[in-house]
């Protein structure tokens, strides 16, 4: 599979990005901001980091960059998109995803390798795991307490679209193992078509053994539509 | 107001006037006189420790650029590849404005970094503050200068993209009301990559980048070149206000431009004294002359002076010089990347910085005397009135007669001046990159680096300093912390290629300030000598005192190295048991004279350091490097702060709780607590397979270093003996106190 790895000012996984989708024998390009196409075969990451200086609100800018209406064209056609971390806060921003991102309840910006739970190995991102199955997946972010109404929430559970969710070491969803405050523990979701995936964890910093692991791997071959047959 | 008094409320002494004026040939004017006044300041010119400086080793086979030469030395890493890195303080700023303070510390350096054309790629930080546990007032500030630092390094590192993968965080009660915030970056470049920054080529037209001016950071190299008062808060306005975001948009700007062919002819950031640093070391460096005009000046508040933009120090600025007829190539990028390029002046045969403002002459200055003629003294040195008396120990008015060692230990691990720095490296991004191999919260960190021909180069790194010792015996002190700083990056299998260091101290006008100072310097070349380390630049931080007085005298030091070839790298903590506990080195505790141990358990801090071994200390490092070689290595961790049974317990603060049972040498005439908190140098703990000891212990022989067999991990158990002392502690029970020491008392 071909990735569209988006350049935002301000972004900083988007290298990242592109080693790992090279790690795993996939093609990846640069696409700057600035820039209004996305090819038809092309899957799209909206990447980690702080696009334009995350100022007013996290992803609130990068949302009116004129690569995102190619961006929703592409989701709207059913290409894959993911957006990881600041990525996700676009896609929430860009009304891709449902709900927002804000202040961890902490308050700190928090680094570290957390365990997640997979809830559902039926869509494409999660079809190389099973259910239940515990990834250890960094998470790098102040703004990641997943937030949304009532019924969206509810929504999102019905539909079985919350892909992830932080866990203890025993895959136990308790408040202790939510490093930041995310409603259900929602770690990542999908759309009700389910080809736009929003996640705070970086899978790409978790695609080889000398990063520290490689649970990250499954997620973004899943993108490449190289995961487990469905 | 006559000239003279000007200059001389702005810091300069009379006779630095006269100086100037006789350079001149005139009586300067007030722009002049304060471009002199930043640039003549301790922090631009070295001026009380220049002669000191020159006694530490500069050069060596590794050594690409030189310390002084440039923004940061650079040394080979074979390959093709290089390293730029560099330690800077933000002491002052820091102290009056915690966050924009530390933010613009990491900054600063980060410029400094990418000025040589090298891509930063990791950062470190030193940290030293008052007790965060005191009561009242003291602990409460304490706690918010800590807070508002760490969220200011975290702001800045984390937003630009650079990982921050380690450093240190030390609370003595000498800090307090004077915090030290010293940053390192390194960066990694090619050898054809490196910039100079240089101002060539008659008629090369002079681009100013980045952010615009600001009243913001006036003069604050001369602030930080200042004791810290009462009255340093009114001094708010020094403190620069930093954009993380054009930090990044800067240096990937920057780093786009350099990569186009025959471009750029110099480039230099815009950090201490700003506008008139820049020009006037680019044009003494090129042997040229350099013509600005300010109204070209980006400015973002209107009505400003020439003083006021000459000599702020607004961030994410830089001074560029191209090949005249390719303006256009450089602009294309910059406007891409969002920012300001604008043309303010051309390079000039005259050896002279000439200011315009509207057409109109407001400064003209020879570029030389303003950037390399600052006087160099020699300042008068005394051995302090009261080292010897504090130099004194007497153990049996501090220790009691029966040995709590129990009590001792449970109690250091209690305290936030060991406890664990999670609380502090989770709030900064370690990770992004893609390059961090060994993360913080061990004896070196580690980055993988691409070579320019493919593959990985990985690099280990630390920043060292220690307060304590080097206030008992600064000399003794900075030779014990090159070798510790040596001694970590061999746990990480790494040969050091090269050494930056931080020179914090008090005002050098007191005597026995500047003989601690001298000492250190001496004390830390010597090391370096002996280790074949070269010293590629740094920086000088004095005055740090308060109305409290002066910090301890803290030189802190950052060594890079290269993991050599076959290493296999290995964790700080135990694993899953069934190991066997090795000691490399000495088995010598070196007393407890200036040791944690007494200042944390006993209130005293007392008696000197042992004297450091260099050969033996050398001797260990090969050693250790070809031990990690071998199979069957499971954990390595060295002898610090703290003595072997602190560095013992650390091993076993791991995921999975490690138990061991271990006998620590105790010397006949020594009390158990000196073997077990002594702080000498020249151990490192090892934890192995049964089946690796003999190899190891071959190698060991071999090189002449003592190896010793202190016990077995295993179990979830800490147990220890040492002379008549038998002790143990629940694994988890030590764990969860050093785990939560410091998110208790911050949160």
């Amino acid at each position: 599979m071909r990735f569209a790895v988006v350049q935002f000012p301000g972004s900083n996984c988007d290298q990242d990005c592109v080693h790992a989708l090279q790690i795993l024998g996939q093609e990846a390009r640069l696409v700057w901001h600035q820039e209004t196409k996305i090819n038809p075969e092309e899957a799209v990451i909206l990447p980690g980091g702080f696009s334009y200086g995350d100022y007013l609100r996290c992803g609130a800018i990068a949302r009116f960059s004129p690569i995102m209406a190619a961006v929703k064209v592409a989701a709207e056609r059913g290409q894959v998109v993911v957006g990881i971390c600041n990525g996700f806060q676009i896609l929430c921003e860009a009304g891709l995803l449902p709900g927002a991102l804000t202040r961890n309840e902490g308050l700190h910006f928090r680094c570290e390798t957390a365990p997640i739970r997979v809830e559902t190995p039926t869509t494409r991102f999660t079809s190389a795991y099973v259910t239940g199955q515990i990834l250890q997946i960094p998470i790098a972010h102040g703004e990641g307490c997943y937030r949304a109404s009532p019924d969206v929430l509810q929504e999102l559970e019905a539909r079985q679209r919350i892909l992830f969710r932080y866990c203890n070491p025993e895959g136990e969803v308790v408040a202790e193992a939510n490093p930041n405050g995310s409603s259900h523990a929602i770690a990542g979701i999908c759309n009700a078509r389910g080809n736009v995936l929003g996640m705070m964890p970086h899978p790409e910093r978790c695609c080889e053994p000398e990063m520290g692991g490689v649970d990250g791997r499954g997620i973004l071959l899943g993108a490449a539509g190289v995961g487990r047959s469905l | 107001m006559k000239a003279k008094e000007f200059a001389l409320t702005l810091g300069l002494s009379a006779g630095e006037y006269d100086q100037i004026e006789k350079g001149m040939g005139r009586e300067p004017n007030e722009n002049e006189i304060g471009m002199f006044s930043v640039m003549w300041s301790e922090h631009c010119s070295y001026k009380n420790t220049r002669r000191e400086l020159r006694k530490f080793p500069t050069t060596g086979p590794a050594v690409l650029v030189k310390a002084g030469e440039e923004n940061a030395g650079v040394v080979d890493a074979g390959d093709g590849l290089a390293l730029a890195y560099k330690i800077e303080s933000h002491n002052h700023p820091s102290a009056v404005e915690p966050f924009q303070g530390a933010a613009t510390g990491v900054g600063g350096i980060l410029r400094d970094i990418f000025t040589m054309g090298a891509r930063p790629v990791a950062f470190m930080d030193s940290l030293r503050f008052g007790r965060p546990e005191a009561k009242g007032d003291d602990g409460k500030r304490t706690r918010s200068l800590i807070k508002g630092v760490v969220s200011g390094i975290s702001h800045y590192g984390n937003c630009v993209g650079v990982p921050t993968i380690g450093g240190e965080l030390v609370f003595d009660q000498a800090y307090d009301g004077n915090p030290l915030v010293n940053v390192f970056c390194l960066g990694t470049l090619r050898h054809d990559q490196i910039r100079r920054g240089a101002a060539k080529g008659v008629g090369n037209p002079v681009f100013y980048v980045g952010a615009k001016t600001g009243r913001d950071g006036l003069a604050g190299a001369a602030f930080a070149s200042r004791d810290l008062t009462e009255e340093s808060k009114a001094d708010r306005p020094a403190v620069q206000v930093g954009d993380p975001f054009v930090g990044k948009l800067l240096f990937e700007a920057c780093l786009e431009l350099y990569a186009r062919p025959d471009l750029v002819v110099g480039v230099q950031d815009m950090g201490a004294a700003g506008l008139t640093c820049s020009t006037c070391e680019t044009a003494s460096r090129g042997g040229s002359g350099i013509e600005i005009e300010l109204d070209l000046v980006p400015q973002r508040e209107t009505g400003m002076t020439p003083y006021e933009i000459l000599l702020s120090e607004s961030q994410e600025r830089m001074l560029i010089i191209v090949h005249k007829g390719r303006e256009a190539e450089l602009k294309e990028i910059f406007a891409r990347w969002g920012l300001d390029a604008a043309e303010i002046g051309t390079v000039t045969e005259t050896g002279r910085v000439v200011v315009k403002e509207g057409g109109k002459v407001v400064a003209d200055v020879p570029a030389r005397i303003l950037a390399d003629d600052a006087p160099v003294y020699e300042r008068e040195a005394k051995v302090p009135a009261k080292l010897a008396e504090r130099q004194k120990l007497d153990l049996r008015k501090i220790l009691p007669a029966k040995p709590k060692v129990r009590e001792d230990l449970l109690k250091l691990a209690t305290s936030p001046a060991t406890g664990s720095r999670r609380w502090v490296w989770n709030q900064y991004d370690h990770m992004v990159g893609l390059r961090t191999v060994v993360r913080p919260g061990g004896d070196a960190a580690v980055l993988r680096v691409e070579k320019p021909g493919g593959g990985w180069v990985h690099v280990a790194m630390t920043l060292d300093g220690n307060g304590r010792w080097c206030a008992q015996d600064p000399r003794e002190g900075s030779k014990a912390l090159v070798a510790e700083a040596c001694r970590n990056l061999a746990c990480a299998g790494a040969v050091p290629l090269g050494l930056t260091d931080n020179l914090n101290y008090g005002n050098p006008h007191d005597p026995e300030i500047f003989w601690t100072l001298r000492e250190g310097v001496e004390g830390m070349a010597e090391a370096c000598r002996f280790f074949d380390l070269p010293v590629t630049g740094g920086n000088v931080s004095l005055y740090n005192q308060s109305p409290a007085g002066p910090i301890h005298p803290t030189p802190v030091v950052g060594v890079v190295g290269k993991v050599e070839e076959g290493v296999r790298l290995v964790p700080g903590i135990l694993g899953k048991g069934g190991g066997v506990v090795l000691l490399l080195g000495t088995q010598e505790s070196g007393g407890l004279g200036a040791s944690l141990y007494l200042q944390e358990i006993h209130g005293v801090l007392a008696g000197k350091l042992g004297k450091v071994n260099l050969k033996a200390e050398k001797e260990l490092h090969q050693l250790m490097r070809s031990v990690l070689k071998l199979k069957g290595v499971r954990a390595v961790h060295d002898v610090g702060e703290g003595g072997i049974l602190w560095a013992l317990a650390e091993m076993t603060f791991g995921e999975e709780s490690g138990g061991a049972e271990v006998e620590i040498p105790c010397g006949s005439n020594e009390r158990p607590e000196e073997a077990l908190f002594g702080e000498g140098a020249g151990r490192i703990l090892l934890e192995v397979d049964e089946e690796a000891v003999t190899g190891i212990e071959g190698l060991a022989k071999e090189a002449g270093v003592g190896c010793y067999r202190l016990g077995k991990t295993g179990g979830d158990i800490f147990v220890i003996r040492c002379g008549v002392v038998k002790e143990k502690w629940a694994g988890k029970e030590l764990k969860d106190l050093f785990h939560n020491s410091l998110p208790k008392v911050l949160e």
